[in-house]
């Protein structure tokens, strides 16, 4: 069993990314560039101090927005509205942070609330059609996306526009008191040589405590447990004392909430003001973090490492004459791979597991480690 | 010159990872004759004619049809050899029509596009030469389960099938119901078909085949005809040894009443009652049955008295405390447990471990919670319990539940509840579809429990079952309870005629 | 007034669609009387709302021909995407009806990965619709950069330009040629005599037949085609039977898997279809995010049409004229704002008359809102109107979606023989 967790959790994204890396190498092949060179030059330029830091940074919304679509997964439910959320989200936190100034712990409370509830609401809005009227999360999510762009272009043009002249056009600059501090001086005391330009986002310790709070509340809560009911047999789970409406509704609260969250950390800690290049595919990239880290708290902090490295990497290759691009093939073929392998290997280890069970069928309750 | 057998079967074997389904089987059916093949469930009867039928290729052994060896690959090539399945789950597709139903796979053209009047009209005629009418543009999801059978029996004959096989044709069926199946049957072999037919229930068995075959653990055991053995004989060359029986001796009902409904009636959108003018209680130390053939408004009751269903009316009251608008947590906080009908859909989260499975449905109060949070620890202690006091067969307590057989989920589902200690416990279907050991072990926990104090709500469509463990019996029938039973003044075959609807008798 | 409507409820359900959309036609055509536009109901609107219709029609059959196989396919987006680009490096490369072809191939690579996944693999049927939208994504994007490097005029997010196919006017109907011949226009004359409601359904049925594309009648003609190909013949009766209980079809020895691969792989070879549509007869151009949701809007109006071919041409029709509007300038967008104020109030009389009055205190709310806030708008903001498309979606299956069925066994996880 203990062999199982391992095969499905590691081995298999492990084969995964081997296969996105194998065909991107192979399309770099076919344009005559040598994949070795490419990835070796990805990996020394990624790992110098700098990079790692920028990595950590680019991971740190990633695995925010990871966490928001693996509540949704884990109870067979799709929130695909996470892009659209966390720039809605982002656009209020940024208008609304910049109105005031007070303590900064309060100040970053407010801003931090704000996105939340934004997020919230955003999510419940699927969440009821889908309690009401039956219509299906995906689609509603995914059109709910399109008019959070238009509405937040909308709002962003004529409504939260800052009324400085200038050549960028933005909010208002959020005050220093409502910014999240960077981790450097933490690093320097702990003996880590930085250079000036990489500031290491403080909202890297909001997100540790969130994907905590996430592995507490799936794996060991009883609603998450319920949670986790619903995903695997809704039937059985009503009949347990589940009222599958309310589930729903709180779980589309709980993935909002943190979808409004994802845009805080590069808002907060680099932009202080909501620009009209604000970064995007958070909300797309963090599905794929999802799928490849299992919806496991520790899986989808790797799956995001991995993904903001390649980010980080990718900017050699421009300088290198190679299409930066090959990240993004990696990246989508990863996800599909990853599921594909995924479906075989647990398979694999369901068979195992119901063989050996069958052919032990003497409990014993001192080795099963239940009792003295 | 003797006519070659129409099957047989010689040393097939075939193996699945953990268990050999079938071994070194032999089996010989002479053409023209009805041979039936029993054994308990388990016993391999399914696999061996999934073999036959060609949807699973045995790992050694031949198969002779009419005198000439076959090898088939897939259920088609079963069928232009003239053999026709007749499954015990149905297969038909709900949305589609009879007619479409009947031709999916043999279509008959005219050109490129499918005949349907050809069609149409070769349906008619089976249906009036074998006593199965139908209706051939109407969609299956309306017809009643008898007449879903009669569809399955018209897809095999419309194939040009000559030898039919018959897999536990009359587990949905009333007696009166199967004589009418018996009679197609006849007819069927009075025409020259051969009738392959699978049952574990024996009564029936005696009175239709000519030559019957018994398995038991995946091989053939003995060959006799209904001459030569009687019920009892034949089910203990079933099981190998005597067969355990549900009777009980002396009652322990007292007068305290636990479950109270009154008048409760549940109505479809369209307003039509679903279920209507139901009253019973259940005592403590009291089992009452709820007979009545499948898809009569049990799986509403229950649903009404769990607060699954959307809207009811009328009162429900356990203990004294009424039911009505509180949801399925609190009911079941209060002490209504669940053993369901159909413990995959509804009793177990089948790839989690067994640990989680214990929990389903007790998730929010002791040993499985404490607080807020899931009790790991006290649950796998409580799990470990079950395990043991129930006898459930499995080498620790983190295997999912899918590793488990049939019978020993149902003990541990069985488990969980009456260790739960409920007030009432439903107990839908609890035996179905397990080996005859963990039927009776089940038996036997229920009958603890009912001594123990705890009103028990048996709903069931086995009528041994039924007549066995009951204090009391309801018959259901169209959503209406038609009659109140004493079940040491009854048989099956009167049961069986409640059930259909053919008599009524009140409570007095 | 009771008893009209009461008539109408127990009709059949065509009937029903058909009393709707004359209805709307009346609400909108009154509108334009007030406001004094007549662009709602005119040929140009219903010719743009048809262009826009067309790749959301094909992507909707290509979703029925796979859900009727049982596989859901959420990634008719990531292959309409790869129907975009390969039809415009085909285009650029060859000529506009390679482009074509190419761009059909393009969408059937993806709907054989997505078959793979699902059907061989059995991974979860949304979980591999998302992956290959993310695909499709990003093999676009990374064959774009190695393709269309700065000499070919492109970029990495857009092709050269290249040519489209041309635009026709059907003969008799809307005055085209026939064989060199100018045929009369029948429903242009009707339109311009300017009879009330007649001449404007006179301009719809003449913007649908006038200036409109081959490719368009070839997506027109395959919605009675599909209908024909799945409940007439023995292929589409087979197809269906695995959308519907496979475990049967398998048992009477219907190949399921593979007319669950056929199903999935149509779906991407239409999706691709619509891709090309889009670039070849709409933006003469490939852009990065050209197909703009219009995949899951097919999704949409495949459910909108409860999985029947025709059920999809109406959602789609609807759902391409909220996508036109858009583009149809302030004054129409007001009209239609009016349009559906008046439209409101109506539904709001009608829940009255049937004593549902919770609802019609709603709905007559709401239309008053809108007319409030017709009455005090100038011009509905370009960003704002960008939503429109979206939110009439999602309307509309907020509203349709309780009386839908989708085949019984579509999303089902079938192995080959494996019990139920």
């Amino acid at each position: 069993m203990k062999s199982g967790r391992l095969l499905t959790s590691v081995v298999a994204p492990a084969i995964a990314l081997v296969i996105a890396f194998g065909f991107a190498a192979i399309a770099l092949l076919l344009v005559g560039i040598d994949p070795i060179t490419a990835y070796k030059e990805m990996w020394v330029f990624g790992t110098t101090p700098e990079s790692l830091i920028i990595t950590v940074n680019n991971a740190i919304p990633l695995f925010v927005s990871a966490l928001a679509v693996a509540v949704g997964f884990k109870m067979g439910l799709f929130n695909i509205g996470v892009e659209g959320t966390y720039l809605l989200a982002a656009l209020f936190a940024a208008y609304v942070g910049a109105q005031f100034s007070t303590t900064p712990v309060l100040h970053v409370t407010a801003i931090l609330l704000v996105a939340v509830l934004v997020g919230a609401f955003w999510a419940w809005i699927p969440a009821y059609l889908k309690v009401k009227r039956g219509v299906h999360e995906v689609i509603a999510t995914i059109m709910l996306n399109y008019i959070a762009f238009a509405l937040s272009a909308y709002l962003f043009l004529n409504v939260f526009r800052a009324e400085t002249a200038g050549l960028t056009i933005a909010t208002d600059l959020i005050p220093e008191t409502g910014w999240i501090p960077s981790l450097n001086p933490l690093l320097t005391a702990l003996g880590i040589e930085v250079r000036a330009g990489a500031n290491l986002h403080g909202f890297l310790v909001i997100a540790i405590v969130l994907g905590v709070g996430y592995h507490y509340l799936v794996n060991k809560s009883r609603f998450g447990y319920d949670l986790r009911a619903s995903g695997i047999n809704p039937t059985a789970a009503n009949a347990s004392g589940v009222d599958p409406k309310k589930m729903i509704i709180r779980t589309m609260l709980i993935s909002g909430g943190l979808a409004g969250l994802v845009g805080i950390a590069p808002l907060l800690g680099f932009y202080h003001q909501y620009p009209q290049d604000f970064p995007r595919n958070f909300g797309f990239n963090g599905i794929a973090v999802a799928l490849l880290g299992r919806n496991s708290a520790v899986g989808m902090a790797f799956g995001a490492l991995l993904f903001g490295f390649m980010q980080r990497s990718a900017l050699i290759l421009d300088l290198r004459d190679v299409p930066k691009e090959i990240v993004t093939i990696i990246q989508g073929i990863v996800v599909l791979a990853v599921v594909i392998v995924y479906e075989v290997v647990s398979k694999y280890v369901q068979r195992r597991v119901i063989a050996s069970a069958a052919a032990a069928t003497d409990f014993d309750p001192v080795t099963s480690g239940v009792a003295a | 010159m003797a006519q070659a057998p129409a099957i047989q079967l010689e040393g097939v074997t075939k193996r699945y990872p953990g268990v050999v389904a079938n071994k070194d089987v032999e089996l010989t059916v002479a053409s023209g004759e009805v041979h039936a093949i029993v054994g308990e469930n388990g016993a391999g009867k399914s696999t061996l004619m999934k073999i036959v039928y060609g949807m699973v290729r045995p790992d050694e052994g031949t198969i002779t049809i009419e005198g000439a060896p076959v090898n088939f690959r897939t259920p088609k090539d079963a069928i232009d050899a003239g053999i026709g399945m007749v499954h015990q789950h149905f297969m038909l597709a709900d949305n589609l029509t009879v007619l479409e139903n009947v031709i999916l796979g043999s279509e008959p053209r005219s050109g490129v596009m499918i005949d349907f009047e050809g069609a149409s009209e070769r349906i008619r005629i089976l249906g009036e030469s074998y006593g199965l009418r139908l209706q051939p543009n109407q969609k299956v999801e309306k017809l009643s389960v008898g007449e879903r059978q009669r569809v399955e029996i018209i897809k095999v004959l419309y194939r040009g099938a000559q030898i039919l096989i018959l897999d536990e044709p009359t587990a949905v069926l009333v007696p009166q119901e199967v004589n009418e199946l018996f009679d197609s049957i006849r007819d069927l072999r009075e025409e020259g078909h051969t009738i392959l037919f699978i049952s574990h229930k024996l009564d029936e068995v005696l009175s239709i085949a000519d030559r019957i075959t018994v398995m038991r653990d995946g091989q053939t055991v003995g060959h006799t005809t209904p001459a030569e053995v009687d019920s009892r004989q034949l089910a203990e060359m079933m099981i190998g040894s005597e067969l355990p029986s549900p009777e009980t001796k002396e009652s322990t009902v007292q007068e305290e009443v636990l479950l109270d409904v009154s008048d409760l009636a549940i109505f479809s959108e369209s307003g039509r009652p679903v279920l209507e003018d139901i009253n019973f209680v259940v005592r403590k130390g009291e089992i009452v049955g709820i007979a009545g053939v499948e898809g009569n408004g049990q799986a509403q009751l229950v649903d009404s008295l769990l607060g699954l269903a959307p809207t009811s009316t009328g009162s429900i009251n356990l203990a004294g405390k009424s039911m009505v608008g509180l949801e399925t947590r609190e009911r079941r906080a209060a002490g209504i447990g669940l053993i369901p009908e159909d413990r995959h859909r509804q009793g177990l989260l089948l790839p989690s471990p067994l640990w989680e499975n214990a929990a389903l449905g007790h998730q929010y109060k002791e040993p499985y919670a404490n607080g807020i949070w899931i009790d790991k620890k006290g649950t796998r202690e409580h799990t470990a319990e079950i395990v043991r006091r129930f006898d459930v067969a499995t080498p620790n307590v983190d295997v999912p539940a899918t590793a488990l057989s049939g019978g020993n989920q149902q003990k541990l589902v069985v488990g969980r509840e009456i260790m739960a200690g409920p007030v009432v416990l439903i107990a839908a279907q609890p035996t179905r579809g397990i080996d005859i050991g963990a039927q009776a072990a089940v038996w036997e926990e229920l009958k603890t429990a009912r001594a123990a104090g705890m009103g028990i709500l048996l709903i069931s469509a086995d009528l041994d079952e039924l007549i066995g463990l009951s204090d009391t019996i309801h018959v259901l029938f169209e959503g209406r309870l038609v009659a109140k039973l004493d079940p040491s003044e009854i048989t099956p075959e009167i049961l069986g005629s409640y059930m259909t609807g053919a008599e009524e008798k009140k409570a007095s | 007034m009771t008893a009209l409507v009461d008539r109408y409820r127990k009709a059949d359900r065509s009937v029903r669609i058909v009393v709707i959309a004359l209805v709307a036609v009346l609400v909108m055509t009154i509108a334009e009387l007030v406001t004094g536009t007549s662009d709602l109901t005119s040929r140009s609107t219903a010719s743009a709302a048809l262009r826009l219709a067309i790749p959301i029609l094909l992507a909707g059959l290509g979703g029925l021909y796979s859900e009727r196989s049982g596989v859901v396919n959420i990634g008719l987006e990531g292959m309409m995407i790869a129907g975009t680009w390969f039809a415009a490096w085909g285009a650029w490369m060859f000529g506009p009806w390679e482009g074509v072809i190419l761009g059909v191939a393009g969408g059937a690579v993806f709907g054989l990965l997505h078959a793979l996944a699902t059907v061989t693999f059995n991974v979860d049927h949304i979980v591999s619709g998302v992956a290959i939208n993310i695909l499709g994504l990003g093999a676009m994007r990374f064959l774009s950069s190695i393709v269309y490097t700065p000499e070919t005029g492109g970029s990495v997010i857009q092709s050269p330009p290249i040519d489209g196919i041309a635009n026709i006017d059907l003969p008799f109907l809307a005055g085209g040629q026939l064989f060199g011949w100018n045929s009369p226009d029948f429903f242009g004359w009707l339109e311009n005599l300017e009879l009330f409601l007649i001449s404007d359904i006179a301009g719809i049925i003449r913007g649908f037949t006038g200036g409109i594309n081959w490719l368009t009648l070839l997506a027109l003609a395959l919605v009675p085609i599909t209908a024909w190909l799945l409940w007439r013949t023995p292929w589409g009766l087979r197809l269906r039977s695995c959308g519907e209980d496979p475990w049967a079809a398998e048992s009477l020895g219907v190949r399921v898997l593979r007319m669950k691969y056929y199903g999935v792989i149509i779906s991407g070879m239409l999706s691709g279809l619509a891709g090309a549509f889009l670039v070849l007869v709409q933006a003469g151009i490939y852009r990065e995010g050209m197909t703009g949701g219009r995949g899951f809007i097919g999704l949409g109006a495949l459910i909108f049409g409860n999985w029947m071919p025709v059920g999809v041409l109406g959602g789609s029709l609807v759902f391409g004229f909220g996508d036109s509007l858009r583009f149809r300038g302030p004054e129409v967008v007001r009209s239609f704002i009016l349009a559906v104020a008046i439209g409101l109030i109506a539904y709001g009389v009608y829940s009255a008359v049937r004593s549902r009055l919770r609802a019609a205190i709603i709905q007559i709310v709401i239309g008053a809102a809108f007319l409030v806030y017709y009455l005090q708008v100038v011009e509905v903001s370009n960003q704002l109107l960008a939503a429109l498309p979206y939110v009439i979606t999602l309307l509309v299956l907020a509203a349709a979606s309780q009386h839908l069925r989708m085949p019984a066994a579509d999303g089902a996880r079938y192995a080959k023989g494996e019990a139920r």
